[in-house]
């Protein structure tokens, strides 16, 4: 993936990544090293100048609506109440979109479960700018849920957001994925959020973005908060720190370790 | 001091800062009228004073008999203009609306339209009068135009805006679930849009007035414009004023009605800026 034409910024190269239905893949990284640009290639949003996106066995040639997208930014619709801005996918996606007038109240039951999940029940009247940045962003998270996407798409969802309510929305989000059970690929800063939601966790490096590293989370479900205090698991972040360390200073390291890198 | 007696301080406190804003709200509330109020007093004043000719200027007592004595023609007059007004005003929000969405949701048209917009809006539309009068004939019909031409301009240029300066993060919402481009216009451009839009309609109404009266005043056969340039043929001055003091009133009207309606649609986009101490 390159931006910019033929000499512009080369963001992603040799990067291959394969998920399994349900699997839920957290991708790490430097700033800059191409994870927002991989999000936005498998989402369709922007095409790829070499190379294929294949999900659910299509090729990708534009934006895809079996797939449920958060920002980093809760990107709530300022003039609809939650309510509203959480059935928003439902008014522009087939085939609920053809549906939503006969079954209203059958989809806004599935809205306010989904808000209730988050711990937003009563909230569902209240307009964005009425509520905190973390309960934005969790009515952003139901967003993205609400018409049942097989692919759940995270873009550091929780980077604007303190480390209390942070933990909070993992847990929540880890029920809510094993409710659901979406594929996820989630982009993050944070290597211990990583840690504690996903079952693989892909390392990056930056210019050109590659991957470098794919761990496996061995991590039994359902994880808890204070499971991240363990020392397996602060060996794992340890490990992390490492790469990502290395991948900075710009040397490549562990090539062999490396899976699904092609 | 306890801690019983500071609570009991602040909670004085806080009443007192309540009680302060509520003086304000209300101050705010009657300041405008107070201030109509002392300008005419001062032109009252300034007249009698210095003695001015009625001629010059009348004093607003005088302007006042003037609309008391012929308060049915300036009623009459003023219910065309205001029927005038109206209907070029409707026109220019149907046609003001639909270029503005097209010119804020296309680059093509953008880049394509805006030049003659620019030049279609720089010519004065005095000039344009007598144009519309050869095509239309004395009447209604080229008040009603006029008053279209000189309000679209505005209610093109905000919504335009409004469209094109949509956060492409909103934008990509809909994108990412596939929506088609009439589904992004329809669900985040337009309802974006719309506190620009109001706000130009704040202005297009009232340039709506100035654009019917213009078009009276050069050739009509009713309307305040055309009942302030027979006062002025007859040098009758007071009448003149009392033309203008009707129009202005209008004027306010419809801005307070196009406010009323911004506030209660588009409260999200006000936010802070009301309800609060």
């Amino acid at each position: 993936m390159r931006y910019g034409g033929a000499e512009g910024t080369l963001a992603l190269q040799h990067t291959s990544l394969s998920l399994a239905r349900g699997e839920f893949v957290a991708v790490v990284g430097p700033s800059g090293c191409g994870k927002s640009t991989l999000m936005k290639l498998v989402s369709g949003l922007w095409p790829s100048t070499a190379g294929s996106v294949t999900v659910e066995g299509r090729e990708v040639d534009g934006p895809l609506s079996s797939v449920g997208m958060a920002f980093q930014n809760p990107t709530l619709l300022p003039w609809r109440n939650i309510l509203d801005n959480v059935m928003l996918p439902l008014e522009v996606v087939e085939p609920h979109r053809r549906r939503l007038r006969a079954e209203r109240p059958a989809y806004e039951a599935k809205a306010r479960h989904l808000l209730s999940l988050v711990g937003l029940s009563g909230f569902e009247r209240k307009f964005p700018h009425q509520l905190s940045g973390g309960m934005q962003q969790r009515a952003s998270l139901c967003r993205a849920l609400i018409h049942d996407p097989k692919l759940l798409m995270l873009d550091e969802p929780f980077g604007a957001l303190d480390i209390f309510t942070r933990e909070d929305l993992w847990v929540q989000l880890q029920e809510l994925c094993a409710d659901l059970k979406p594929s996820v690929i989630l982009v993050t800063h944070d290597l211990k959020e990583a840690a504690f939601l996903a079952d693989r966790v892909l390392v990056m490096s930056a210019r050109p973005g590659r991957i470098i590293a794919d761990h496996t989370v061995p991590f039994p479900r359902p994880r808890r908060l204070e499971d991240t205090y363990g020392a397996e698991f602060q060996a794992l972040q340890h490990r992390l720190r490492a790469e990502i360390s290395a991948a900075r200073r710009g040397d490549s390291i562990g090539g062999e370790e490396v899976a699904h890198v092609g | 001091m306890s801690a019983e007696q500071k609570g009991a301080a602040n909670a004085r406190r806080v009443a007192t800062m309540l009680a302060r804003a509520r003086r304000r709200r209300r101050l705010q509330r009657v300041l405008p009228w107070l201030v109509v109020l002392a300008a005419f007093l001062l032109w009252e004043g300034v007249v009698r004073l210095f003695q001015v000719d009625p001629f010059i200027l009348p004093a607003p007592s005088v302007v006042l008999g003037s609309i008391v004595q012929w308060w049915q023609p300036l009623l009459e007059n003023a219910g065309q203009t205001l029927m005038t007004t109206l209907a070029g005003f409707a026109l220019a929000i149907v046609f003001g609306l639909a270029l503005g969405v097209a010119i804020g949701s296309s680059t093509l048209m953008y880049h394509g339209l805006y030049p003659l917009l620019i030049g279609f809006n720089s010519v004065p539309k005095v000039a344009v009068v007598p144009v519309l009068v050869i095509w239309f004939g004395i009447g209604t019909v080229p008040a009603i135009i006029t008053a279209f031409l000189i309000s679209f301009f505005p209610i093109v240029v905000n919504v335009a805006t409004g469209i094109a300066t949509v956060e492409p993060e909103l934008r990509d919402v809909l994108r990412a679930l596939g929506a088609r481009p009439v589904d992004i216009i329809r669900k985040v451009g337009l309802p974006r849009a719309m506190p620009y839009f109001f706000a130009s309609l704040k202005i297009a109404i009232t340039v709506a007035f100035v654009g019917s009266i213009l078009a009276e005043t050069v050739a009509a056969n009713s309307g305040i414009g055309q009942l302030m340039m027979l006062a002025s043929s007859r040098f009758d001055v007071p009448l003149v004023f009392a033309g203008l003091l009707v129009t202005a009133a209008m004027g306010v009207a419809m801005y307070v009605v196009a406010a009323a309606i911004e506030a209660r649609t588009t409260g999200w986009a006000m936010r802070g800026q009301q309800g609060q101490i």
